[in-house]
């Protein structure tokens, strides 16, 4: 059943750094059981709004309001991560909880937990490797399951398809999708309106404000995607899905020598 | 190969024969401790980046431990407060952007070990301090160092195991701990003050110079030995107490400087375990990019 009180509200929302707006009069609600992806431009303020769900930052005007004791978690973009640090897979997800555990080895418990979500994700027998030694999708995998080691109410995620191959976003997608199935709501910032925008149930498009929010067949069009982003953008339907378009690349750009 | 009863009992002779003065056992112990105390610290300084923070702040405890023996006040109380009080700085320094975090920390800690220069170099009994000061000295070690050396060790061992976690979660992914609630920025305030508390009480034996050394490379080696940060943890203590007691034996038999022996021991290590570990270990290392 799903909640009344929306699990993190924005009413005008205004946020700056050193007295400079990223975001004004942002109006936006996510409720339990969502699958929300905030796309825009670089600059656009994605990742501030990101940071204000994530309570790292405080609004300079307007309020954001937290349903009481929400769980959530965040999964950073995996370009941030530092591959080369010493940790097994085991220990990025139990290092998470360090709370009221005053001796750090890993619990029974905790062990039991933390190889209960590496099945769930399909990491199961892995927890002994390096985060180095694992691919693509496995790297990405492994800090959603550090995400869902909480039992998170929300997960918020930073560009989870940024820098990884085709065949890695795809896992990503099908990943997320059944973690909603599951009851988890989240809320995803992304570049990638084709691969995987397009296929979420509601887009917000951010530019400094909201520009738009709805289901994609409303928000992926050309007016929409060219006030948010300030270039023109063509939408194709191919197999009932919306397909972006920049036409900008072949109106602007001269073409490379000897490709037709 | 044969060999007579006589030249082992020569060996052995010779090899504990130092153990008779009173100054080199106090040498050992603290080289020793020391070494385990250098080497577990030097995880989260080799693993964050704070290679050139350990060399500084060496620099500029030597300010207060110049101040403190010109104005007559315990070493200790003098260059901890010193020391804490720079380590602080560093540490809120190091996080400002605008200059760069390297040039700002090059002049906080040079400052103050000119500082430490000039008031030696006027009221002190300059040569004499200044060398037991840069380059440390057995001799001087007392019972009152071993049981600082003692007490900062338990210290940093009890701190490390309670915040085990959360030292690690702010040393892999500090932005996600934040959210995680972890209060990243008292974790580094505590990493500093136990760094400059480990500088003070070293400092007599190793010396202002090289206990950046002792910081970093059993860290630096024990990265090349395993892939766990929990093994490191291990690992790193043992190899530079490993060093700390084979220098202060090998600085009696050669005839060289403690705290230089100390250090080419330790330098021995890595480069064995460079050899070793082959090329998985040389692209590990070459990660640690800051070292």
């Amino acid at each position: 059943m799903t909640s009344v009180h929306p699990l993190v509200s924005c009413w005008h929302m205004a946020c700056a750094y050193d007295n400079a707006l990223v975001l004004q009069d942002v109006n936006f609600d996510i409720v339990e059981g969502e699958f929300v992806g905030i796309v825009g431009p670089s600059g656009s303020g994605k990742t501030t709004l990101l940071r204000a769900i994530l309570r790292t930052m405080k609004p300079v005007h307007g309020t954001i309001t937290h349903r009481d004791g929400l769980r959530f978690a965040y999964v950073p973009q995996v370009e941030t991560v530092d591959w080369n640090f010493p940790v097994t897979v085991m220990e990025v997800i139990t290092m998470t909880r360090s709370r009221s555990k005053w001796w750090p080895r890993t619990s029974a418990v905790e062990k039991k937990d933390a190889e209960r979500v590496l099945e769930q994700l399909g990491l199961a027998g892995l927890g002994s490797r390096h985060i180095r030694e694992l691919s693509g999708g496995q790297q990405q995998r492994v800090f959603i399951a550090r995400a869902l080691f909480h039992r998170p109410e929300l997960l918020v995620l930073d560009e989870p398809t940024s820098g990884v191959d085709v065949g890695t976003r795809h896992e990503v997608l099908h990943l997320l999708s059944d973690l909603h199935d599951s009851g988890v709501s989240i809320v995803l910032t992304t570049h990638d309106l084709n691969g995987l925008a397009a296929h979420l149930p509601r887009i917000v498009c951010l530019n400094k404000t909201i520009i738009a929010d709805g289901a994609p067949a409303d928000i992926i069009t050309p007016s929409v995607l060219e006030q948010t982003y300030g270039a023109p953008m063509e939408v194709l339907i191919h197999g009932g899905m919306p397909v972006v378009i920049d036409t900008g690349m072949h109106t602007n750009v001269k073409p490379i020598r000897g490709v037709s | 190969m044969i060999t007579s009863v006589p030249y082992v009992a020569h060996v052995a002779a010779s090899l504990t024969e130092p153990y008779e003065y009173t100054f080199f056992r106090n040498g050992v112990v603290v080289a020793t401790i020391a070494g385990a105390l250098c080497g577990l610290l030097g995880v989260f300084v080799v693993l964050r980046g704070l290679s050139y923070i350990g060399h500084g702040l060496s620099h500029a405890v030597f300010g207060g431990a110049a101040a403190s023996a010109v104005l007559g006040i315990n070493y200790f109380v003098g260059a901890g407060l010193w020391g804490i009080i720079s380590g602080v700085l560093i540490g809120r320094i190091s996080r400002r952007r605008i200059i760069g975090a390297d040039a700002a920390i090059g002049v906080v800690t040079t400052a103050s070990f000119a500082v430490g220069l000039a008031l030696l170099n006027r009221y002190g009994q300059a040569k004499r301090s200044i060398e037991a000061v840069l380059f440390g000295s057995v001799l001087g070690v007392k019972t009152a160092d071993i049981v600082a050396v003692a007490v900062v060790s338990l210290l940093v061992v009890a701190v490390v195991i309670v915040l085990y976690r959360k030292m690690l979660y702010a040393t892999f992914d500090p932005d996600v701990a934040r959210v995680s609630s972890v209060r990243v920025e008292w974790i580094e305030l505590l990493l500093m003050v136990m760094l400059s508390l480990t500088i003070i009480v070293t400092m007599r034996v190793i010396g202002t110079l090289l206990i950046s050394a002792l910081l970093v490379i059993p860290a630096a080696t024990s990265r090349m030995m395993t892939n766990s940060f929990a093994k490191m943890l291990w690992i790193s203590p043992i190899l530079g107490a490993l060093a700390g007691f084979l220098g202060m034996n090998f600085a009696y038999h050669l005839d060289t400087a403690a705290s230089a022996s100390i250090i080419l021991v330790s330098a021995a290590g890595f480069i064995v375990m460079y050899a070793i570990f082959g090329f998985r270990g040389r692209i590990r290392i070459a990660q640690l990019h800051h070292v």
